[in-house]
């Protein structure tokens, strides 16, 4: 599974972290990184990351 | 083939409402009836990203999951009544739709002021068509913005006003401090300082009694006797919740519709509500059941909702917690963020500084009997990520007892 995240969308805003944080954190500075090609058993966790963004930021490409 | 679950509102909790149908395993069909023409869409930028022009229309539409490309949408299409007894709501086109289930998802409208004077000119903030229009307004060379209300809405059209250049903005309330019911008096004032600081004025304690100009306002009368010079006028005064439709069912619909603790309506397995609209009592609280316009309610509610309604469909009880969701809002005004978690109005009594400092970042604990029951930060990505921290704690915390 790919996971993208549109870094001209996204505004840190951490939601993703706490639905998926096997997936996102935000780094010391406060700004987004995560995993872009996660394994299949976290597809619930990072669709419910994409429901949760405020931006609407989080793609998943199969 | 059997009667379909039939969403009233197509936004994003009629959206996540389908989804999460789909997400429990529901096959069965699903109708959405809306009365916008266009696909869900995210509202917030429509105060912020698109109104200052960063953000363009057509990146705010929801991807709908796979698992509902085979519902049918009804667009343009509005619900105008419905008989809960005989599981049939009635379309403006005269058509009667049977359900077998039905999600209540028609959100709300915008208050609009009363008091005599020209329509023309004066703006709401909840639709895609409202905020082209408003934007359209405010670049426009050497406007004088009045924002009538100083609430989430407000603050941040006003923000996003001076963004844009305009000459004067000036936001009106009837109470002394802006945001002053969510947040409380602390950062209320603070709030108040920032926006002062980013050249915004305030005509606080003072109502509006009247609008100036024969056509188009010109101008605005308040209360107090003064009058402000207007080209644009943002009403931002609250919102009236979309049930008259379900008028005639004997529910009580004073402030949305109220639902139980597994956000059934009228005591009706077969009718659930989602979003906005939803006035349900939360068991992490007293049990008051409230309706809570925040972002994260819409896809809370539909995930608790869908698994209540497709285990009556399916002959079965969900036998669910009762819902007990953890509220989060947050705002961008100018360059700085309001993130909260928690139900800060329940301590506004107990309010103390956690971090910080109320003229850089700050957070701030609201407290009911010594207990921490909330959070809101105000700042950058410092203070939002320190409000973050104590979310787990406000999680983990045991019912209020009512
Ligand atoms: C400008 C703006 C900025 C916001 N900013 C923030 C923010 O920064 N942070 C935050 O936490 N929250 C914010 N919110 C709140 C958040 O967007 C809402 O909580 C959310 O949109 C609610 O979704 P909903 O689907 O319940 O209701 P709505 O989005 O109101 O959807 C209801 C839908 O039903 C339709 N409808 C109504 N009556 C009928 C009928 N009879 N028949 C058919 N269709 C009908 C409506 O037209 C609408 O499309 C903001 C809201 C607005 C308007
Ligand atoms: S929730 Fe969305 S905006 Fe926030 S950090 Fe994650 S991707 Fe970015």
């Amino acid at each position: 599974m790919k996971v993208v995240v549109d870094m001209n969308k996204c505004q840190d805003h951490g939601q993703c972290v706490f639905a998926a944080p096997d997936v996102f954190r935000l780094d010391d500075s406060g700004h987004l990184a995560y995993v872009a090609d996660p394994g299949e058993e976290l597809r619930d966790e990072i669709e419910e990351a994409a429901d949760v963004c405020p931006l609407q930021a989080i793609r998943i490409e199969d | 083939m059997s009667a379909p679950v039939v969403v009233a509102g197509a936004s994003m909790a009629g959206l996540r409402a389908a989804e999460q149908l789909r997400a429990t395993g529901w096959t069965g069909p699903i109708t959405l009836v809306g009365d916008e023409p266009h696909m869900p869409y995210n509202r917030p930028p429509l105060s912020k990203g698109v109104l200052a022009g960063h953000t363009p229309f057509e990146s705010l539409a929801f991807r709908p999951r796979a698992a509902v490309t085979d519902v049918r949408w009804r667009l343009g299409t509005r619900v105008v009544a419905a008989d809960l007894d005989r599981r049939i709501v009635e379309l403006d086109n005269g058509e009667a739709l049977p359900y077998g289930g039905l999600v209540v998802a028609t959100g709300m409208r915008p208050r609009r002021l009363r008091c005599p004077g020209p329509a023309i000119g004066r703006h709401t903030v909840r639709t895609l068509a409202d905020a082209q229009g408003l934007r359209e307004a405010l670049t426009r060379p050497g406007v004088r913005v009045v924002v009538v209300g100083a609430g989430f809405i407000g603050c941040e059209v006003a923000a996003t006003a001076v963004t844009l250049g305009a000459a004067e903005v000036t936001v009106v309330d009837p109470l002394p401090l802006p945001m002053v019911g969510p947040l409380g008096e602390l950062l209320a004032t603070a709030l108040l300082e920032r926006h002062q600081r980013r050249g915004i004025r305030f005509a606080l304690g003072t109502g509006v009694t009247g609008f100036h100009g024969s056509d188009h306002v010109t101008g605005v009368a308040l209360s107090d006797g003064t009058a402000l010079a207007a080209d644009v006028v943002v009403e931002s005064v609250g919102s009236l919740a979309n049930t008259e439709w379900l008028d005639g069912n004997g529910l009580d619909l004073t402030d949305g519709v109220v639902t139980d603790d597994q956000l059934r309506v009228g005591g009706r397995p077969d009718v659930v509500a989602v979003g906005d609209v939803a006035r349900f009592p939360n068991a992490r609280y007293d049990g008051v059941p409230r309706r809570v316009e925040h972002w994260s309610i819409p896809t809370d509610t539909a995930k608790h909702a869908a698994r209540v309604l497709a285990a009556h469909l399916r002959g079965a009880e969900a036998g669910l917690p009762p819902f007990a969701p953890l509220p989060t809002f947050w705002s961008d005004q100018h360059d700085f963020r309001l993130q909260s978690f928690g139900a800060p109005t329940l301590g506004k009594q107990d309010v103390r500084v956690l971090d910080g400092d109320p003229d850089g970042d700050v957070l701030v604990g609201y407290h009911t009997d010594g207990r921490l029951v909330g959070v809101v930060a105000l700042g950058g990505p410092a203070a939002t990520a320190a409000a973050a921290r104590y979310r787990a704690e406000l999680l983990q915390q045991p019912a209020l007892t009512a």
